[in-house]
């Protein structure tokens, strides 16, 4: 229960064409992240799944049959929104019990359930405030808790994070992915940040103006990137990319190797520059390094690097971590 | 801006405008209350003679005064309850993307712009006239008997009028609410089963709770002082039967020419719309906290 096939699904808004023919599979249990630009898709992606949007043209089969034109109440999917979308002159305890209300559940059975579903979220000592009482992060979790008493096939997460602050982000995530582990069911989830990415998802799907560019687990991502923007998108800092003679050399249009894979010396490197920005994290260094004629080049050093402003340096490549991609930008 | 400073600062800047509004509101009610204690007759030269509360006795017992209050809070209450029904649902169609919604929204809200007078008029002799009314055409191509609105059911004929006037206000305030509505909240009710019903129920109805407040609580202001559509069509009556208090405090005063009399039914007045205030604060008062 909860595999989810989408069959060259389109959307548009008018003429413009919002997400292009596009093919899907999810399977039960699986825990997917769309991530992609701001703009790309995802939201009405998600929203075409779930209902809220009528797909243009395509199917979407959920558990292997037809859901394309059933409401979304029927699709036996729970969403998560970014603004939460709690009622906001309901009590927790109502906003939890709301969809069992309209699914008219005895009382008793609600009141169980949204008793279990508290102490699953630790929001036992909320359940009389509004929504307005609680912090974000208690919101949050009202609003996966009005999710999970459906007991739905598959969760749908619209950048659940992304009103949080850093530190309350890192343990919603691993709440989430916890709460996966329990509950075994499916889950989309989409998010801009490809640490949440790579760190929650069992296969992340990489969208870019509504189309899929590459479909993977994260490490198949990071190490086999179909494409250019796959390979800048997945990995932070961002990959660096040379064009010209060095990619030539390579016998590609474009030559790409990522920030941590790169050697530091005072001389005898492939690339020789200054650096122009040196970035203390304290486990890290990031050093961005002015090479002439071309971009600078992004360098992850170690913490204690004493590096600065000014210093000459010569990097290296690892010669094995080189991707290579042609002219319309795939990857050789 | 809220230090002691900036408010001893903010206090002495409102003064004046504070002082000429009491200086307003203080001199016209300290003379309505001075002559509600004469006997004061537009008829009668004696002017100075103190009547003590000969003059409230007087209107209280009247016994047009209770057919005059149960009016104003029938008026009152049938009006708020059609505009508040009707503009909520107007307010719904509205908001709907229809074909020509600017022109939609313009038409609605042309009855606001019509004064009372001509509107009540409108309605007495293009409406409900018996005999050329267009209700009355209306009655006689269905093959009924034409209805006298305005002398068999004269306060249900002004309710109508006036509710056909405060119509759009109502329509236009729960319309900016409903638009005000956050869409991911009727999308989360979607997918939790909610059905057009419960949707508006559960999430429309409470969101609207404070406009519908607000609405209610503007015109009761303005109907419990409803004059102009009375004075036009019924002049209140057949007998009393459409006399409002605030008709009655004018028949007392300029048609019988008892301003004493008269000024004791302004007081008497204005202590029941604090009441009714009052009574209204404490309803849904609450409301209106954030
Ligand atoms: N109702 C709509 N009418 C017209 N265009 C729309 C509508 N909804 C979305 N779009 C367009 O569709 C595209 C994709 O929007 P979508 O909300 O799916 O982006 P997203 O990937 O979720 O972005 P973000 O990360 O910023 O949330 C955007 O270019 C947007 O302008
Ligand atoms: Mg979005």
């Amino acid at each position: 229960m909860g595999s989810i096939t989408l069959k060259q699904i389109t959307k548009s808004f008018g003429a413009t064409e919002v997400i292009q023919p596009l093919d899907l599979e999810i399977s039960d249990g699986e825990f997917v992240v769309f991530v992609g630009p701001s703009g790309c898709g995802k939201s009405t992606l998600l929203r075409l799944i779930a209902g809220l949007e009528d797909v243009t043209s395509g199917m979407i089969e959920i558990n292997g049959v037809d859901a394309t034109q059933t409401p979304p109440a029927k699709r036996g999917l729970a969403m998560v929104f970014q603004s939460y979308a709690l009622y906001p002159h309901m009590s927790v305890r109502k906003n939890i019990a709301f969809p069992l209300k309209m699914a008219k559940l005895p009382l008793q059975d609600r009141d169980a359930k949204v008793e279990a579903a508290a102490a699953v979220l630790n929001l036992t000592d909320y359940l009389d405030r509004r929504p307005g009482q609680l912090s974000g992060g208690q919101r949050q979790r009202v609003a996966i808790g009005r999710a999970i008493v459906r007991e739905p096939d598959a969760f749908l997460f619209d950048e659940p994070l992304s009103n949080l602050d850093a530190a309350l982000r890192v343990n919603m995530r691993l709440e989430i992915s916890e709460l996966h582990q329990t509950l075994k069911t499916t889950m989309i989830y989409v998010t801009h940040d490809q640490v949440e990415a790579m760190t929650m998802a069992d296969k992340i799907v990489v969208l870019q103006a509504g189309r899929i560019e590459q479909v993977g687990s994260p490490l198949e991502l990071y190490h086999k990137p179909a494409n250019q923007f796959v390979a800048g998108f997945i990995g932070s800092p961002k990959m660096n990319f040379v064009t010209g003679a060095h990619a030539q050399k390579h016998g590609a249009e474009t030559i790409g190797f990522r920030p941590e894979h790169i050697a530091i010396s005072q001389s005898g490197g492939t690339f020789n520059g200054i650096v122009g920005v040196s970035e203390h994290l304290g486990s890290d260094t990031f050093l961005r390094v002015n090479v002439e004629g071309m971009d600078s080049i992004t360098v992850r050093a170690d913490g204690e690097v004493a590096l600065r402003h000014g210093d000459s340096v010569s990097l290296t490549p690892a010669p094995d971590k080189i991707y290579r991609f042609d002219k319309s930008g795939n990857a050789l | 801006m809220a230090t002691t400073h900036s408010r001893v600062a903010a206090r002495f800047m409102l003064s004046p405008a504070v002082l000429l509004l009491l200086a307003w509101m203080i001199v016209p009610l300290s003379m309505t209350i001075y002559f509600s204690f004469l006997r004061y007759n537009l008829l009668n030269p004696a002017i100075d003679a103190w009547a003590g509360w000969s003059n409230y006795e007087y209107f209280l017992t009247d016994p047009a005064f209770f057919a005059a209050l149960t009016n104003t809070l029938l008026l009152v209450g049938g009006v708020l309850l059609i505009t508040i029904i009707g503009g909520t649902l107007l307010a719904l169609l509205l908001d709907q993307p229809i074909w020509g919604q600017g022109i939609v929204r313009i038409l609605v809200l042309a009855p606001f712009f019509v004064m009372p007078t001509v509107s009540a008029l409108v309605w007495k002799n293009m409406f409900m006239n018996p005999v050329n009314g267009l209700f009355a055409h209306a009655a006689k191509a269905l093959g009924l008997q034409p209805f006298d609105f305005l002398a068999h059911a004269p306060l249900f004929s002004i309710i109508l009028i006036v509710a056909w006037q405060w119509l759009p206000f109502a329509a236009l305030i729960l319309l900016t609410a409903l638009q005000s509505m956050d869409q991911e909240q009727m999308d989360a009710s979607e997918m939790d089963g909610a059905g057009p019903f419960s949707r508006f129920f559960y999430l429309v109805l409470p969101h609207l709770s404070r406009a519908i407040t607000v609405v209610v609580l503007i015109q009761t202001i303005f109907l419990l002082s409803i004059f102009a559509e009375i004075l036009v069509t019924t002049n209140g009556g057949p007998g009393y039967a459409s006399t409002n208090i605030t008709y009655l405090v004018y028949a007392q005063s300029l048609l019988q020419f008892d301003v004493g009399g008269g000024s004791a039914g302004g007081i008497i007045a204005v202590i029941l719309a604090n009441i009714v205030a009052i009574f209204l604060m404490r309803m849904i008062g609450k409301n209106l906290e954030a």
